[in-house]
């Protein structure tokens, strides 16, 4: 596990997806080439769903990461381009 | 097609500028074992691939060395972005200032400028294949 200091929640729970996220592209690349493996399927399931939960719970309070969460019909901003972009370093 | 999520696949938190760091890792940018070569050769090498495995793996890696891309992007930006002008002096990173500023372009560095003759696409999977896995013995 990397870094687990975390100096507020939007760092924390931006870790979360990312942690999340990378067991679900490692496990998408086993399984191109392993498409029968049922085991794996369950194994990319589960973190997949609390992924696709990670990513949602983070957008909601913290600006879309995709454009399927960038709807303004709440905050009515497009924080979509006016959001922190992820280059600028900190908790972006 | 593609969808873009704004964030890093790790994160990059750099404070301290460093230009002379900056140039090597310039080339994981746009060198010939950088992320610009990789993700380009397997998103090329994927269409005549005869197998639907290696289809689906070779547009999964290439979308994933985008993303390593993207963070040795950041890695170059930030430790340039507060550069003084006598660091940019002392470094030798006045030559590439010249031209560039702190705009991020993808070069080696040598200075050689990115170039599609760093990989092949030969629509024969064997052949591909031995050449990912030269590519990969060098640029994980």
């Amino acid at each position: 596990m990397m870094n687990t200091h975390f100096d507020n929640e939007k760092e924390k729970m931006l870790h979360d997806v990312n942690v999340l996220s990378f067991v679900v592209t490692e496990m998408s690349l086993y399984l191109d080439t392993h498409p029968d493996d049922r085991n794996a399927m369950e194994y990319f399931n589960h973190y997949n769903r609390m992924s696709n939960q990670a990513k949602k719970e983070y957008c909601a309070k913290y600006g879309p990461l995709t454009l399927s969460c960038a709807d303004t019909s709440e905050c009515g901003d497009w924080k979509w381009a006016l959001g922190p972009m992820p280059w600028e370093g900190g908790c972006n | 097609m593609w969808n873009y999520e704004k964030r890093l696949e790790f994160p990059v938190n750099i404070t301290t500028p460093n230009a002379r760091l900056a140039q090597a890792v310039i080339s994981q940018y746009g060198g010939p074992d950088g992320e610009m070569g990789a993700s380009m050769r397997y998103l090329s090498q994927r269409y005549a691939c005869p197998y639907r495995e290696v289809s689906a793996i070779l547009t999964d890696i290439g979308t994933e060395e985008l993303a390593h891309l993207e963070m040795v992007a950041t890695i170059v930006h930030q430790l340039t972005k507060d550069l003084s002008m006598e660091e940019i002096e002392e470094s030798g990173f006045a030559n590439y200032y010249v031209d560039h500023t702190i705009g991020v372009w993808p070069q080696a560095a040598s200075g050689f400028p990115f170039s599609a003759s760093q990989f092949q696409s030969t629509g024969d999977i064997i052949t591909d294949l031995m050449e990912d896995m030269a590519a990969d013995a060098t640029s994980i």
